[in-house]
């Protein structure tokens, strides 16, 4: 028995609740009175996404996409669609939504994702050299070594518009011209993929689900900037990564794609691994620089830049895994159709882990301009557990807390720093109404604090007073005078310090003292932290009518902190309180809450 | 391996994207490709891949081929399995356990139906076929 | 406790020689003397300093400015919490404090019986089950603290 078409109605919670399961139901009904039942399976789907246009319905083998399909819609999707062959298009999702900024990309309208860092993650074999090769792969190198000079390639690279993706976002195609210029000589090409940023793994993903698209990059890259010898500065704590890696290299070696005169063409191109160690500092390219020759990861200010003076003083080029990613691309379908993709000022896609309080954590690329709102609720699925967006964090402890006003900014890299962010590596860190901004902010503080490779004094001073201010103020001991002097400690931080992770470390106090002041202030003055995170400024009560001095929270209480007599409500002494909340997990009854 | 040359490149890449579409190599024409990424791997995708070789070999078919594959995106569902039948629509299950492994097997590829509740939407086109 | 001395094994003396003459091959030793012992002893630093012509004090240098290289040895079973950020949000500092409670250990120390260790990591890459923990190698994720009980519970029956 084989079926022709299959009806996929999502199962997710949101399109159940919408009416998902009755349209299951009408399905069965509509195909059996048709006649089809032996033709069309009826199948329940995992989660599609695009929760608030549920429930969702895709028919297959076709592809087509129908939104908020009510009951009484299926009769006709079965008559005209299954039947006749013929669309309902007042179904579809509004296809004026399609001509946005990827039309001429070829998107599926509904499609909210565009692959082209994780062209071949997913899909090849990522320990299979063959397989990179079937789908295009090496096939830049090709072009770059017999078709086009150094400076074509750098010329390209500029036309794309491609900007760094590690976070700053400076044109790729500029630092590769600065190292092509310097005199001939020794160069070096090295690849960040020392992904430090707590909660993202984007890097780390590309690199173990298709590692030969870096070292094809880096390759192009060498060519370009004059280089026979590349790094990959790798995390420590990324074995797969590494495995593959090593893997990958050995394969590009044994087919002469990798070594001295690649293809014949004359050219020679190495690469070796390193290995990072733990210290987010390193991500900083000088940083970086001074790992990779075996020494402590201190920046060192810029200028001389390392395409003049960088490892061992020679010039030296630093790109991003998922910068470098996009390079193959870039050579094979040209500048010109990659930098149609994304807003005026910032071209192609951008990769974000996506994690928080998101029903769909998961690796996502999107065009740039793409909004916000769009990732998390189109592609994430909204908020977990109907819980309320509070806000998004992009760029780690580098970057910003955004509130939900800004939900519609297009992302790129200009409209985020207006707002107080940054774009980052591409951690996307969604927040509900149970999450303490201020405890974020001390969170991240905390790592910068202990990140901080104590070089300079306004990284090293002025981290270590924002987090006890934090502190203070979670602790309840907060004033008003300490809201200022953290603004001035930000201020100081981001003009006076030496790299970027103490000109960024302020970045998420700065963000949430503009966007929740309240917050701040409830904290300061009420004692209060509406979202009952910060330990020291929780009540535990217990509600006397739903007590039934059963005493088990008295006998859990570690600090003797709970009294009253079998059969009776009990209370809590606030002062001898430890704020543990096992009594809350041990009462049977839901008598005891915090607030 | 020797090294190549540029045509030999050039060669190779014909013959495996013509292998890559029929399979015909090996004369297996299912494919079943697992994700095996870190956190595919964390959420226990050799468990899964083991549970379907465990449940090919059982049913004594000759025409699958089982392999590995890189991140999905799909963390929120991992481990994730995508399922290519001829005639039927290409599939990504997920949350594949060693029990739902056994059905891919043995409704979706045997009994040629889809499974209920595990399938996932594929996150994007395909930008080297789709151009 | 009288701590027996790690005598330094040929595969990492030829590993050593091997990358002697590289440059920027300090961090690379490193790595390849805490595989090998699963911590970095103080009589390997002192050969391997002698070997490379490298000072004690640049080795230690580095040893202390990187997270990953540790001094001490860590327990049978390592038990590595992430607070990454999606774990801290989901309640990492809560799974740590349990771990801590109930071996009765410290942050980064070792229980007395030489089983656990104890060790906050940043982010494991596993947003999607997060909260998670990883003790040695084996990756325990969604977790809540009522889990931590039976963890240790797996790892002390494997004795």
């Amino acid at each position: 028995m084989a079926y022709e078409s299959y009806v996929l109605v999502c199962g997710g919670t949101a399109c159940c609740s919408g009416g998902g399961t009755t349209v299951v139901e009408e399905f069965k009904k509509e195909l059996e009175a048709a006649g089809l039942k032996d033709k069309v399976q009826v199948v329940v789907t995992g989660c599609l996404g695009f929760c608030e246009q549920g429930p969702i319905v895709k028919i297959l083998p076709q592809g087509t996409f129908y939104v908020q399909v009510k009951p009484e819609d299926v009769k006709e999707i079965v008559a005209e669609h299954l039947v006749k062959g013929r669309v309902v298009q007042r179904l579809c999702y509004d296809p004026e939504q399609a001509k946005k900024l990827v039309a001429e990309a070829n998107i599926p309208f509904y499609q909210k994702q565009y692959r082209i860092v994780l062209r071949n993650c997913g899909v090849i074999d990522p320990e299979k050299i063959e397989d990179y090769i079937a789908r295009d792969g090496y096939k830049a190198i090709e072009k770059v070594l017999f078709e086009m000079t150094p400076e074509q390639v750098v010329e390209e690279i500029l036309k794309s518009g491609l900007r760094g993706r590690g976070g700053a976002g400076f044109p790729t195609g500029m630092k590769w011209k600065f190292a092509q210029q310097q005199p001939k000589g020794q160069k070096y090409m090295v690849c960040n993929a020392d992904e430090g940023d707590p909660g993202a793994y984007m890097d780390r993903s590309t690199l173990e689900g298709d590692p030969h698209s870096i070292l094809e990059a880096m390759t192009i890259a060498g060519y370009a900037i004059g280089a026979s010898k590349g790094f990959i500065y790798i995390r420590a704590e990324y074995p797969l990564a590494i495995e593959r890696l090593q893997i990958a290299i050995k394969q590009a070696h044994e087919l002469g794609l990798l070594g001295d005169d690649i293809l014949g063409s004359g050219f020679s191109f190495d690469i070796e691994l390193r290995f990072g160690a733990g210290a987010f500092v390193c991500g900083e390219e000088t940083a970086l620089l001074q790992s990779i020759e075996g020494n402590r990861g201190m920046p060192k200010p810029r200028p001389p830049f390392p395409a003049v003076k960088g490892l061992w003083g020679r010039p030296t080029v630093i790109n991003n895994v998922e910068t470098l990613a996009n390079i193959p691309v870039i050579i094979n379908k040209g500048a010109d159709w990659f930098n149609k993709i994304g807003t005026a000022t910032t071209k192609g896609t951008k990769v974000f882990a996506l994690t928080g309080k998101v029903n769909n954590s998961g690796l996502i690329e999107v065009p740039m301009g793409t909004t916000l709102r769009e990732i998390i609720f189109d592609i994430g699925g909204g908020i977990r557990g109907g819980h309320q967006f509070k806000a998004a964090q992009t760029g780690g402890p580098s970057g910003g807390i955004i509130p939900p006003q800004f939900l519609d900014t297009p992302i790129d890299y200009e409209s985020l720093a207006k707002i107080g962010s940054i774009m980052g590596s591409g951690g996307l860190i969604v927040m509900d109404e149970t999450d303490c901004v201020v405890d974020i902010a001390k969170f991240y503080l905390d790592f910068t604090v202990d990140e901080s490779c104590g070089k300079c004094a306004p990284c090293r001073i002025g981290g270590r007073k924002l987090l006890n201010y934090l502190k203070k103020i979670t602790d309840g001991r907060g004033t008003e005078q300490d809201i200022k002097d953290m603004e001035a400690i930000c201020d100081a931080m981001n003009k006076a310090s030496l790299c970027g992770l103490g000109q960024t470390a302020s970045n998420p106090v700065r963000s949430t003292l503009r966007y929740f002041m309240d917050e701040y202030m409830e904290h300061i003055k009420d004692k209060k932290c509406r979202a009952g995170k910060c330990s020291k400024l929780i009540q535990y009560k217990i509600d006397p009518a739903k007590c039934k001095g059963c005493t088990m929270c008295a006998k859990k209480c570690p600090a003797g902190a709970i009294t009253g007599s079998v059969k009776q409500p009990h209370v809590i002494d606030q002062s001898k309180c430890v704020k543990c909340g096992q009594c809350e997990q041990t009462c049977k009854f839901g008598a005891i809450s915090h607030g | 391996m020797a090294k190549l040359t540029l045509e030999d490149l050039r060669r190779m890449r014909g013959e495996k994207q013509k292998e890559m579409e029929m399979r015909d190599a090996s004369n297996k024409d299912v494919q079943v490709i697992v994700g095996m990424g870190t956190c595919g791997i964390a959420a226990g995708a050799k468990d899964t891949f083991t549970a379907l070789v465990g449940a090919i070999n059982e049913k004594g078919l000759t025409n699958v081929l089982i392999r590995q594959t890189g991140c999905m995106g799909l963390c929120h569902s991992e481990p994730t399995v995508e399922v290519v039948v001829p005639g039927m629509p290409a599939v990504i299950y997920g949350n594949v356990d060693a029990a739902t492994a056994k059905a891919v097997v043995e409704k979706h590829i045997v009994g040629h139906q889809l499974i209920d509740d595990k399938i996932l939407d594929r996150p994007s086109i395909d930008i080297i076929k789709n151009s | 406790m009288s701590k027996q001395l790690e005598t330094m094994t040929p595969e990492l003396r030829a590993f050593i020689e091997e990358w002697k003459a590289k440059p920027g091959n300090l961090i690379m030793v490193l790595h390849r003397v805490q595989q090998t012992y699963g911590y970095i002893p103080r009589e390997i630093a002192i050969e391997t300093s002698q070997i490379l012509d490298v000072p004690l004090a640049k080795i230690y240098g580095v040893i202390t400015f990187y997270n990953f290289f540790r001094l001490q040895k860590a327990g049978k079973y390592n038990i590595q919490v992430c607070l990454g950020t999606a774990c801290y949000l989901r309640g990492g500092d809560d799974i740590i404090k349990e771990f801590e409670r109930q071996l009765g250990v410290g942050l980064n120390a070792t229980s007395a019986d030489g089983m656990f260790s104890v060790e906050a990591v940043r982010c494991l890459g596993c947003c999607g089950l997060a909260p998670v923990a990883v003790v040695n190698g084996e990756v325990h994720g969604k977790l809540s603290s009522k889990d931590v009980d039976s963890i240790i519970k797996q790892y002390r029956e494997r004795g």
